[in-house]
């Protein structure tokens, strides 16, 4: 009797010492976002006297409208939108066709593709960074929006998520088309992938996610300003492009503003992002 | 066995194709080698993959032997690398990094010791905080589970760019930190610029402020003991806590599925064992969760040797070189002072540093992975009766390899 109760109270202490320590946790990790929020809307001078608080004293919109109104920060927006529309589109049906041909076409020199597949994963991007740009520029499409989108088209650990998710599903509904007479293609393209509806969005989230964050690349793939993406002119506006001074604000609103359409699509796919990142499509 | 009415692949629509396709299938049931059989097939696969083949093979393979070419040649950056103007030279600019004796030979040796810190710290640190998160977001009577999970999580999926922004914000000279601190009644540093190391502002505590003589001498790659021994500045701090910050939450993630896959039974004949939450953690999961230790701290060590963006946006090496590493200065060295052939060698040997440490990491981390899962476990049951008792010695090793350094 009293050794159960003993157990409960104690329970208890442990239980409010995991929520106390977790909400800390959660506080140091979301504090950041934010007070990034609540200086984009501070005056210059707030932000520096007041770095802390996270309600401005006077609600400000300088930063956003000097963003808007009076910088390439528009420009930056649109090529980010461009790169990574193309870009996402392009993985999706790339990957996805070599998922499929890895995993359901039998033809020689497939385990040698493959193979090969697993061997350039093991590369690690940054030492790609020059020799990106000497085929870029050799290849003449540096400075381009070729440049900026070709190299991104496909990536080894999207082919692979899509090569798994279809030797996850059953061959019998591919034989059925197949022996009513539908093309290999036909068969790919309007049997197979409405399927793999699950694994297409684990692609477009990856793909999204991945080339709205890139700037090694596009640091490598172009100069001119007119190609300015979020990630290159806010790395810009960092190291003081912009502005006289430390502009808090100014920063942090663009900094606030690239963050949302990355946290917009991390909240309606917040499930399988999570199942996505742990290595397996659960489906 | 060929069928020359049918043209290879698309046999189109019709009675006739149907049935050929259906002895199609059926002799590739009876016997996949036969010749013929897949020739259709041959030509979709290679169609399908062509597209992914250019675009890797242009943007991946190709350019690790174009720069390969690079790092043993003298361009400048102007016309092609492959023209009449650009020579072989051989070694040359590896040697002049590595034992060149001049600036480029100090600074690479420089930022390999800035990333070396890095490392050192960051990866011990953030396997041991996303284990930790993972255990605490785990238990199956937590309320807002999922809250805690996204906030976690969150600064994993932004951008790096957009982090470091945040960052020198919170680390500027009357930033937040710096507020948060004081009310502590402390002093902060000026971080955005101070090129003080870690270790010797503690060595200056103790009174040791300049390198007895024995430490003055640079045995290697240009950089004296002493700087060696400085540790990371109080710059390169903002980023260590900056990647503890953002990848915890991925590896979190990974941690998070393996505790899923530990059943409930061995928890449950833990508790009843008598074992205290502290010790199922440290003698039954950490144990369990080897593999994926494995996998985290592999993945923390490629990617911690690859800092670039946040260099790219934030102090670029400043202040002192303290912040330069060896993937930024690729970058510098090659498309700011046109020095390609150092640049592209530069890429090769963190390349070379990336692999041998993972082999490495692999062959030290397997030694004492000897024991198999099952036998960590001694079952001391006497007729229908089982429990288990983690054994002793092989869950020693197992404690996060790395973390001493922390």
């Amino acid at each position: 009797m009293s050794n159960a109760r003993r157990a409960t109270s104690g329970t208890l202490l442990v239980t409010s010492l995991t929520y106390a320590v977790l909400i800390a946790i959660a506080i140091i990790y979301i504090y950041p976002f934010l007070i990034s929020i609540a200086t984009s809307f501070k005056t210059q001078a707030e932000a520096a006297d007041d770095p802390l608080s996270l309600v401005p004293a006077t609600f400000s919109t300088a930063a956003y409208e000097r963003l808007f109104l009076n910088s390439d920060f528009p420009l930056w927006f649109q090529n980010s939108i461009i790169v990574t529309v193309v870009v996402t589109m392009g993985r999706v049906f790339f990957n996805s066709l070599a998922g499929y041909a890895l995993s359901r076409l039998t033809f020689p020199g497939r385990t040698a593709v493959f193979a090969g597949l697993v061997a350039v994963m093991a590369v690690p991007s940054v030492v790609l960074l020059i020799p990106k740009f000497l085929v870029i520029n050799q290849l003449g499409i540096y400075d381009s929006y070729a440049g900026l989108i070709i190299p991104l088209l496909a990536d080894a650990a999207g082919i692979f998520i899509m090569k798994n998710f279809f030797e996850s599903i059953p061959v019998a509904v591919e034989e059925a088309a197949r022996i009513d007479g539908a093309g290999t293609f036909r068969v790919f393209w309007s049997v197979v992938l409405p399927m793999a509806r699950p694994a297409i969005i684990t692609i477009v989230i990856l793909a999204f996610q991945g080339s709205w964050n890139e700037l090694s690349h596009f640091i490598v793939a172009s100069q001119s300003q007119d190609l300015f993406n979020l990630t290159k002119g806010v790395a810009q506006l960092s190291s003081g492009a912009l502005s006289q001074g430390a502009q808090f604000p100014l920063k942090l609103g663009a900094a606030v503003i690239m963050t949302i359409p990355v946290a917009v699509l991390f909240f309606v796919f917040q499930k399988r992002i999570m199942n996505a990142s742990s290595g397996a499509v659960k489906e | 066995m060929s069928t020359p009415a049918t043209p290879p692949g698309t046999p189109g629509g019709g009675a006739l194709p149907t049935r050929r396709e259906l002895r199609r299938r059926e002799l590739r049931r009876r016997g996949r080698r036969r010749a013929g059989v897949n020739r259709g097939q041959t030509g979709a696969g290679w169609l399908f993959i062509t597209p992914m083949l250019v675009i890797l093979g242009l943007f991946l393979v190709l350019p690790i032997f174009m720069a390969l070419w690079v790092s043993l040649s003298d361009w400048t950056g102007r016309g092609s690398p492959f023209a009449a103007t650009t020579n072989y030279v051989g070694g040359e600019n590896y040697a002049e990094l590595l034992t060149g004796g001049g600036l480029a030979e100090r600074d690479f040796g420089t930022s390999i010791r800035n990333n070396l810190y890095y490392v050192l710290i960051v990866v011990p640190v953030q396997t041991i905080i996303s284990l930790l998160l993972a255990v605490l977001v785990n238990q199956r009577l937590l309320k807002a589970r999922g809250f805690f999970r996204t906030a976690f999580y969150f600064p994993s999926v932004t951008s790096s760019v957009a982090i470091t922004v945040v960052f020198l914000f919170l680390f500027s000279a009357s930033g937040a930190v710096n507020r948060a601190v004081a009310y502590l009644g402390v002093n902060g540093p000026n971080w955005i610029n101070d090129p003080r190391g870690l270790l010797h502002i503690i060595l200056g505590a103790f009174g040791v402020d300049s390198p007895p003589g024995a430490l003055q001498e640079a045995p290697f790659l240009g950089v004296s003991w002493w700087n060696w021994l400085a540790g990371p500045s109080v710059t390169m701090t903002i980023y260590i806590i900056m990647a503890i910050f953002t990848t915890s939450g991925t590896f979190m993630l990974l941690y998070l599925a393996a505790l899923q896959g530990i059943s409930g039974d061995i928890q449950e004949a833990t508790l009843v064992d008598g074992a205290n939450a502290w010790q199922r953690l440290w003698l039954v999961t950490v144990p369990m969760l080897r593999p994926t230790t494995f996998t985290v701290i592999t993945l923390g060590l490629i990617g911690t040797w690859q800092v670039f963006d946040q260099i790219y946006t934030g102090t670029r090496g400043s202040p002192s070189k303290t912040t330069l590493t060896p993937a930024y200065l690729s970058y510098e060295t090659s498309f700011n002072s046109q020095q390609w052939g150092q640049g592209a060698a530069i890429a090769f040997i963190l390349f070379a540093i990336i692999v041998v440490l993972t082999i490495l990491q692999r062959i030290v981390l397997r030694e004492s992975d000897v024991v198999p899962k099952r036998k960590r476990f001694r079952p001391t049951g006497e007729g229908g009766r089982s429990s288990v008792v983690p054994v002793g010695p092989p869950v020693v090793p197992v404690k996060p390899p790395a973390g001493g350094a922390a």
